[in-house]
């Protein structure tokens, strides 16, 4: 495929946005899974909310 | 006498809305990768180089949705805060906090997006005309908004602060829309989705629009999933410490 003479900045473009919503992605997949991995050791400790308590 | 909840009252819920976007996501995030996929193919393989911009006008495929969702991201963020600080909404916080680090990604990528297209186009990379530096302002806000919650630690006065700023700040986005209309810019006028580009053009675009569209909300989901447990996690905790405190005082008066 021929980008033409400004390829570079069309790739460049692209590219930007693979890595940052690739990034973005990323993080959201790894917070999601340290802030669950921190909930289990919190209620493998005996550690429970209220509403959970009560039911 | 019992009422029906309304849905806004029954997503309020943040158990609720856990299982809701939990079996939500997995849909939006495959229709939203479908969708930039299809388009992808559509503007490498389909779509013709525009008559001036040649094949430079590809750019504009990614430029579009980007500068699409960093102001529909900040309306999200204003609303959401109008729902904290007018409704006080459980899950309003939430989303406003969970949107902020996205918006500001999009708008960077906008920036960006259009200053590798101005440089072949208009011979450089950046110009202080009312468009760029409208945009350029929102992004700002978009990063005060995250310092200013991160630099207080009361959880309650952080949220009703960036709420302020928030609705302070959305009048911003009349300013961008409208910029190109009230002052002479370089930024082209917006061409809009129904205008004249012929649809060998307009399909790609308006799909990567809405392919963008999806994953942002998809992202947004998640990003207020995160947020919920990470509240969870801090009540939990600080129930933890008062717990061995309230275990403590005893042994402490003998």
């Amino acid at each position: 495929m021929d980008l033409g003479p400004h390829a570079g900045f069309i790739l460049a473009s692209y590219g930007a946005v693979a890595a940052v919503v690739g990034g973005l992605i990323g993080w959201l997949v790894y917070d999601g899974r340290r802030q669950t991995k921190a909930l289990a050791d919190l209620e493998a400790r005996g550690v429970r909310r209220r509403s959970e308590i009560r039911s | 006498m019992t009422t029906t909840p309304t849905l806004t009252q029954r997503l309020a819920n943040p158990t609720r809305f856990m299982e809701l976007s939990g079996a939500l996501l997995p849909w939006l995030a495959a229709a939203a990768a479908a969708l930039i996929a299809y388009a992808m193919y559509l503007v490498f393989a389909v779509a013709p180089p525009d008559y001036q911009q040649g094949e430079t006008v590809k750019i504009m495929y990614i430029h579009v949705p980007a500068a699409w969702l960093a102001m529909m991201c900040f309306g999200l963020i204003a609303v959401s805060s109008f729902g904290l600080l007018v409704f006080r909404h459980p899950l309003a916080d939430v989303s406003a906090k969970a949107a902020a680090p996205i918006g500001a990604a999009f708008t960077a990528l906008a920036l960006l997006t259009g200053s590798l297209w101005g440089k072949p186009m208009w011979g450089t990379y950046w110009v202080w005309d009312a468009r760029l530096t409208s945009v350029l302002i929102l992004f700002f806000l978009y990063l005060g908004l995250i310092a200013l919650r991160s630099s207080i630690d009361d959880e309650l006065l952080a949220s009703k602060l960036t709420a302020i700023l928030a609705l302070v700040g959305v009048a911003i986005l009349p300013v961008i829309k409208f910029s190109v209309e009230w002052w002479n810019t370089l930024h082209q006028p917006s061409t809009g989705f129904t205008s004249t580009v012929d649809p060998s053009m307009r399909t790609p675009l308006l799909l990567s629009a809405l392919g963008f569209t999806l994953l942002f909300f998809a992202m947004h989901m998640k990003g207020m999933q995160n947020e919920i447990l990470r509240r969870r996690v801090k009540s939990l905790t600080m129930a933890e410490v008062e717990r061995a405190q309230h275990a403590r005082a005893p042994q402490t008066r003998e």
